[in-house]
């Protein structure tokens, strides 16, 4: 049951890591205004949604699993507040502390027609912090740190990221493919 | 700066400082503003009733806002109340701010302007006084709110209507100074008074500011319906080949019509309205191809760039005009014009794209002789292709 | 009777919404979307109600808005 548990745990992290580099290449994609393949520009979008969520459930149960797993000597307290952790701190400090920022960017995202677009935007911004410190904490928790096909799913992620994040940064990013003059500041 | 007045009509630019002021009931506000069929004075032409009864909807006490911002280049008359008889908006301005029971009354005024004398009076009623940064967009209601909160001067989206949340999130009620200082007058003259000018759909008089191919510029105050001939007369046009009626967001109407009424009704079929009574009067020593190009790309400029369509249609509409306007043999000019003009009409948050669209509407279709020529490399005014 | 309703100041043309309900807005060539009904605000028919409130969840900036 305890090795169950342990692989749920370490299977859904995994998923989970895949999932949010989907999200975050899909949140480029989705701010760009460009449809993607025969997905549309709106289908962008919900991909990039489905993605977030099925992450967001992914690590209830990622988080689940090893608070019933004793091997993982895994603390409420551990859930919420980061590097206070027995097994491995600092790594799973860094789950900790990913875990706290996807519940604020959660939860504004699913309010964010209430919260208005300055809030929503402000917040959306903290996946760029989310992103790197899952990833991190994915590298260093766990028995599968180090493995050949952990490093491997790591190192696409990152690849992913950095392609996504490096087209961000082009000038022509904002055009969206066609001629126009952008607005400032967006 | 002159100003002068049509016969029998000194009311604005001569009248005297009240004593105390009438403390009416928002219903007698109300019923006077209706009764008088006052409407603005500001560009808009809105009901002034309509206006005021919107803002006693709220839950929460109203804010008065009294609109001297001014953006319009040719127009100088809330320049001449706020300086030769400030009294007149600021009583207008505290009247309603009391009967509606208003949280604040504020007098906006835009840099243009000299606020010294309007401060002055504004004192002795406890009206405040803003001193606001300009720009063309800038006395546009909802950007003159956003201002007054401490936000970027550029209008917000018309779905909710300032007079449900404006300043500080209360019911707003923007008044052109014109418009205040009309109602301030009818609170104590009376309906009968004011309609005593004007015509009985359009009461009332109100101020015209004339520039161009004139020997004297300046203010006129004329009964509303008034003849544009007859508007003009004291001004003395030299010249005159057209007006543009209405400023920068105006159209134009050829000097062969100046026995058109200032009338909605009779300025339609020139695509103009009276607006806030600017008349420019173009001379025959100017191209109107170049005067529109010029207006066009200044407009273009001060577009408040959040709109995507005002952002990128109005360069390219002011562009194709600026090139007609040098005689560019391009006869694809006119189409691509005509298509920015419709790209822009209807799409931003404030009537900016339309306004410009209208000017080089017209522009286009009373000039099209010059226009003609210019595709053919030849203006009468400006000489051959350069 | 339900519009849908474009907020100008926040609109950036992503364009998902003229994808999700081209029977009332399309894209014109920067990006930014035309009402085809010739009102400013197209007014949304029954049929379309489901398929204007996914073209509003999935603007971007939600400057999209069914009022």
């Amino acid at each position: 049951m305890n090795e169950a548990l342990w692989a749920l745990g370490r299977g859904t992290g995994v998923v989970a890591l895949v999932m949010f580099t989907i999200t975050l290449v899909l949140g480029i994609a989705t701010h760009s205004g460009r449809s993607l393949g025969g997905l549309g520009r709106f289908g962008v979008a919900d991909v990039h949604r489905t993605a977030a969520l099925t992450g967001v459930g992914l690590i209830a149960v990622h988080v689940g699993s090893l608070l019933f797993d004793p091997f993982a000597q895994l603390r409420l307290v551990d859930v919420l507040f980061p590097f206070l952790g027995a097994y491995r701190p600092f790594w799973l400090g860094l789950g900790t502390l990913a875990l706290d920022l996807l519940a604020v960017v959660t939860v504004v995202s699913l309010l964010r027609h209430r919260v208005g677009p300055t809030v929503f935007r402000a917040v959306h911004w903290l996946t760029y912090v989310l992103w790197p410190v899952a990833w991190l904490h994915s590298l260093g928790t766990g028995t599968d740190a180090g493995s050949v096909w952990m490093t491997g799913v790591a190192a696409t992620c990152f690849a992913a990221v950095t392609a996504a994040v490096g087209w961000r940064l082009l000038p022509s990013y904002g055009e969206r493919g066609r001629t126009r003059t952008p607005r400032k500041g967006l | 700066m002159t100003t002068m007045t049509l016969p029998d009509t000194r009311r604005l630019l001569g009248a005297e400082p009240m004593g105390t002021l009438p403390h009416l009931s928002p219903d007698t506000l109300l019923a006077l503003a209706d009764d008088a069929g006052l409407t603005g004075r500001g560009g808009a032409g809105f009901p002034t009733a309509i206006k005021v009864r919107a803002v006693t909807q709220g839950r929460r006490a109203p804010v008065v806002v009294g609109n001297a911002m001014e953006g319009e280049p040719l127009s100088f008359k809330d320049a001449v109340l706020l300086t030769r008889v400030p009294h007149l908006v600021v009583d207008g301005l505290a009247i309603v701010a009391r009967a509606l029971g208003a949280h604040e009354a504020v007098l906006a005024i835009g840099p243009e302007i000299d606020p010294a004398a309007a401060t002055e009076a504004a004192r002795s009623r406890g009206v405040q006084v803003a001193r606001l940064e300009g720009g063309f967009v800038a006395g546009q209601e909802s950007a003159l709110v956003n201002q007054l909160d401490g936000r970027p001067a550029i209008p917000g989206d018309p779905l909710v209507r300032v007079t449900t949340r404006g300043v500080d999130g209360r019911p707003t009620l923007v008044l052109n100074a014109e418009t205040l200082a009309q109602l301030g007058l009818i609170a104590r003259r009376g309906v009968a008074w004011f309609r005593g000018a004007g015509l009985p759909e359009d009461p009332g008089t109100s101020l015209f500011s004339i520039s161009g191919s004139v020997t004297h510029p300046g203010v006129v105050e004329a009964p509303r319906g008034s003849l544009l001939g007859d508007v003009l007369a004291s001004a003395e046009p030299v010249h005159p080949v057209a007006v543009l009626v209405g400023g920068f967001h105006g159209a134009w109407v050829p000097a062969t019509a100046l026995d058109t009424r200032l009338t909605a009704h009779d300025l339609k079929p020139y695509g103009a309205a009276v607006g806030a009574g600017v008349l420019h009067v173009l001379g025959h020593d100017t191209c109107p191809i170049r005067m529109a190009a010029g207006i066009a790309g200044y407009l273009a400029d001060e577009s408040a760039a959040q709109c995507g369509p005002c952002i990128n249609g109005l360069p390219r509409m002011a562009d194709a005009l600026q090139r007609l306007a040098d005689r560019e043999p391009d006869r694809t000019l006119p189409a691509e014009i005509d298509r920015m003009r419709l790209m822009v009409i209807g799409r931003g948050a404030c009537a900016h794209p339309d306004g410009t669209a209208r000017m080089v509407a017209s522009t286009m279709r009373v000039f099209e002789d010059h226009v003609t020529r210019h595709l053919a490399g030849h203006c009468e005014i400006e000489g051959a292709r350069r | 009777m339900t519009r849908l309703h474009v907020d100008w100041t926040r609109c950036d043309g992503h364009g998902a919404c003229a994808e999700l309900v081209p029977e009332l807005l399309a894209s014109d060539e920067w990006g930014f979307p035309m009402s085809r009904t010739g009102e400013r605000d197209p007014e949304v028919p029954p049929h379309l109600v489901e398929h204007a409130d996914h073209a509003v969840r999935s603007c971007p900036l939600m400057a999209l808005s069914r009022v």
